[in-house]
């Protein structure tokens, strides 16, 4: 079974670098731009068959080490395959 | 004082805080490997700056679920002294031990230079041989020293007097210009600046000197 973390800062939380990619849209001319955020992606092939099972485990390793709570929030999602 | 530097992989300001320590302690300074989680008795504990982990995942993030972390929270709810200097103080945010989180600098760069801070609060043992005010040229080294912290969480610092060091020239964009912040229970703090580099005339300042002299007088 495949897992699919998505890491983003929580809103309010101000991300330099997504500021830094939208400056330098400005600069190169996209000047439609109305916000850059950015998203880290974490997949992790899990031994688990219940899919239940694995988004629960999922979510304690998210909550214990892939997201830092205080900042980010985060989404889960299970693949299977 | 009986003190321990800790050491992760990828600290690079272990031996540095050590000397510090030593040389105002007039004593040994224990070394220890994070694995490890039978410590011996301690006063204090120093998480060392450098790139524990290589910064992987985020600053800190790693180190902070390392297995000596367990056993220095518990020490540190036991009224135990905890100093984290910058990847210390990334580390002791990511552990809990410390609110809010450190991301990185507003302008991107990587922040290397000596900074200008006041001391906020005397009121704990790593500042009470500074007065309160004081204005300390202190070395930062960064590129991850951005302190986020929530509106409610910075209220009730200031409401009770956790702040300890504010940067005069905010060089990472931090809230509040916080260069350094007091846990619950005063007794772990953390702090961007390296005091342990400026303990010497060789050094530029001796400014971090008295931060351990506060130490040494309230733990002996």
């Amino acid at each position: 079974m495949k897992a699919r973390v998505a890491i983003r800062f929580r809103t309010g939380v101000l991300d330099p670098e997504a500021r830094a990619i939208e400056k330098a849209l400005a600069n190169l001319g996209f000047t439609g731009v109305r916000g850059v955020s950015r998203t880290r992606i974490i997949e992790l092939e899990l031994e688990a068959s219940d899919r239940d099972a694995a988004e629960a485990e999922v979510r304690r390793m998210s909550e214990t080490l892939l997201a830092n709570p205080v900042i980010e929030t985060y989404s889960v999602t299970i693949a299977e395959r | 004082m009986r003190a321990a530097v800790v050491t992760f992989p990828g600290s690079n300001c272990d031996r540095d805080l050590r000397v510090a320590m030593e040389r105002v302690f007039a004593r040994p300074v224990a070394s220890l490997w994070h694995a490890e989680t039978e410590l011996p008795p301690l006063d204090l504990i120093g998480i060392p700056g450098g790139f524990s982990y290589g910064d992987y995942l985020r600053c800190g993030a790693i180190a902070a679920r390392s297995p000596i972390m367990a056993e220095i929270a518990r020490l540190a709810r036991r009224g135990v002294a905890v100093l984290g200097i910058c990847n210390g103080f990334q580390i002791l945010t990511e552990a809990g031990l410390l609110p809010g989180a450190l991301v990185r600098n507003l302008r991107l760069s990587f922040v290397c230079r000596p900074v200008r801070v006041t001391v906020v609060t005397a009121s704990s043992p790593f500042t009470n041989a500074y007065r309160p005010g004081r204005e300390l040229l202190l070395p930062v080294a960064h590129h991850d020293g951005n302190y986020v912290l929530e509106a409610e969480e910075l209220a009730r610092l200031e409401e009770e007097d956790r702040i300890a060091f504010r940067y005069l020239d905010n060089p990472n964009g931090s809230t509040a210009d916080i260069a350094g912040v007091l846990g619950p229970g005063r007794n772990v703090l953390g702090m961007m600046p390296h005091p342990e580099r400026a303990c010497d005339p060789l050094h530029g300042g001796e400014d971090g000197i008295a931060l351990f002299r506060s130490l040494l007088a309230t733990l002996t």
